[in-house]
């Protein structure tokens, strides 16, 4: 990805679904992390699957060193609904409904609000 | 030959039977930290082995448990049968572990850096069991807090694409602000069950759950 020097602002990194299908599982959590790690948020076109969000975490887990990455903060809109989006994903042979996925480092964003339909976040700057 | 075949298929099915009724599933306790996981594992042994030791030390204290913790042949007897099953007490899942929040419980800083180290391990660890290790999982939630967590959301989310039965357990209902109404509209598609890990309260209908679901 192109480098932006950093300026005196927030790095927004909006990736495309079609961006992310072309990478293997652990290329999309190392395009998240390094982003993140840089400051960026990254924001997700298409999301994660489920097994691709518990491996973000596992890996997550394993960066976080004190005083230097205290790990992520992550949100998606909420699955209403349940398991009927559920069920015809796993027919489909899909296991998430495609969600836009907000990402970003835990101590520069700060959810203020989440519903269904809207996700608000402070980001600060240091 | 005819014979010989015969025997085969029925020793081989004699052995499969005989595997499937002696190894307990194992049954992942999974949630938020501080959900009072360890609370309820601690009670499930006390409750249904002789010797009765602890899985590990409860606390207010945020990521107190740091390993995944397995014990062995529960055996929880319901209307005369016997459900056999292994208990894994998980650490509390989240995305982030900052030290500092140790030092507010005035723990020092070395301390509180060895346990987020710790805890950021158990965390990997639990996900890990979580894909590979687990045939069920009891999911435990704080029920005087919110449960539309992102944690959450994507926790029920995986546990749902492994095809793993869960049970989502509404614990603290002795607190005032509990609200398990909250936790059912969080999670329509899956059965809650209120209780007081602490208190003892409603385990009787916890077992039976956890007979029907995992037995
Ligand atoms: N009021 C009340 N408190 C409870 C209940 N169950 C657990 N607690 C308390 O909640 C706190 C956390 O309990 P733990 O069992 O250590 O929680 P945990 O989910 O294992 O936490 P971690 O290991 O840190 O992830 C402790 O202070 C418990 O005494 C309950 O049913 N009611
Ligand atoms: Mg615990």
């Amino acid at each position: 990805m192109a480098e932006v020097k950093q300026r005196d602002g927030v790095q927004i990194d909006l990736i495309s679904g079609e961006r992310m299908d072309g990478l293997a599982s652990m290329e999309k959590i190392r395009v998240i992390l390094d982003g993140v790690r840089e400051g960026n948020i990254v924001i997700l076109e298409e999301g994660l699957s489920p097994d691709e969000e518990s491996k973000l975490i596992e890996v997550t887990m394993s960066e976080i060193s004190p005083d230097e990455f205290n790990g992520i903060e992550i949100e998606t809109y909420p699955q209403s609904g349940g398991s009927d989006s559920g069920l015809f994903n796993r027919l489909m042979g899909k296991n998430s409904p495609k969600k836009l996925t907000v990402i970003g480092p835990a101590n520069r964003i700060e959810t203020l609000h989440k519903d269904e339909t809207l996700i608000q976040t402070l980001v600060s700057r240091t | 030959m005819g014979l010989l075949t015969n025997l085969r298929s029925s020793i081989s099915r004699a052995a499969s039977t005989l595997f499937s009724d002696e190894e307990p599933k194992r049954i992942g306790i999974y949630g938020p930290p501080n959900a009072g996981k360890t609370t309820l594992s601690n009670r499930i042994v006390r409750d249904w082995t002789e010797h009765g030791d602890v899985v590990g030390p409860e606390s207010h204290i945020p990521h107190e448990t740091r390993r995944a913790r397995r014990k062995e042949n529960i055996e929880i007897e319901r209307d005369g049968k016997t459900v056999t099953i292994d208990v894994v007490d998980t650490p509390g899942v989240t995305t982030k572990v900052d030290y500092t929040e140790f030092l507010e419980h005035d723990i020092e800083k070395d301390e509180a850096v060895r346990r987020s180290r710790e805890a950021t391990e158990g965390v990997a660890e639990a996900m890990h069991w979580l894909r590979e290790d687990v045939d069920g999982v009891i999911y435990v939630l704080d029920s005087s807090t919110d449960p539309f967590t992102q944690v959450n959301t994507m926790l029920i989310g995986i546990i749902e694409s492994q095809e793993l039965p869960v049970l989502i357990l509404a614990n603290k209902i002795d607190l005032e602000e509990s609200s398990v109404q909250r936790i059912r509209n969080a999670f329509p598609q899956h059965e809650t069950i209120p209780l007081s890990a602490l208190e003892g309260d409603n385990m009787d209908e916890v077992y039976d759950k956890i007979a029907e679901y995992f037995g």
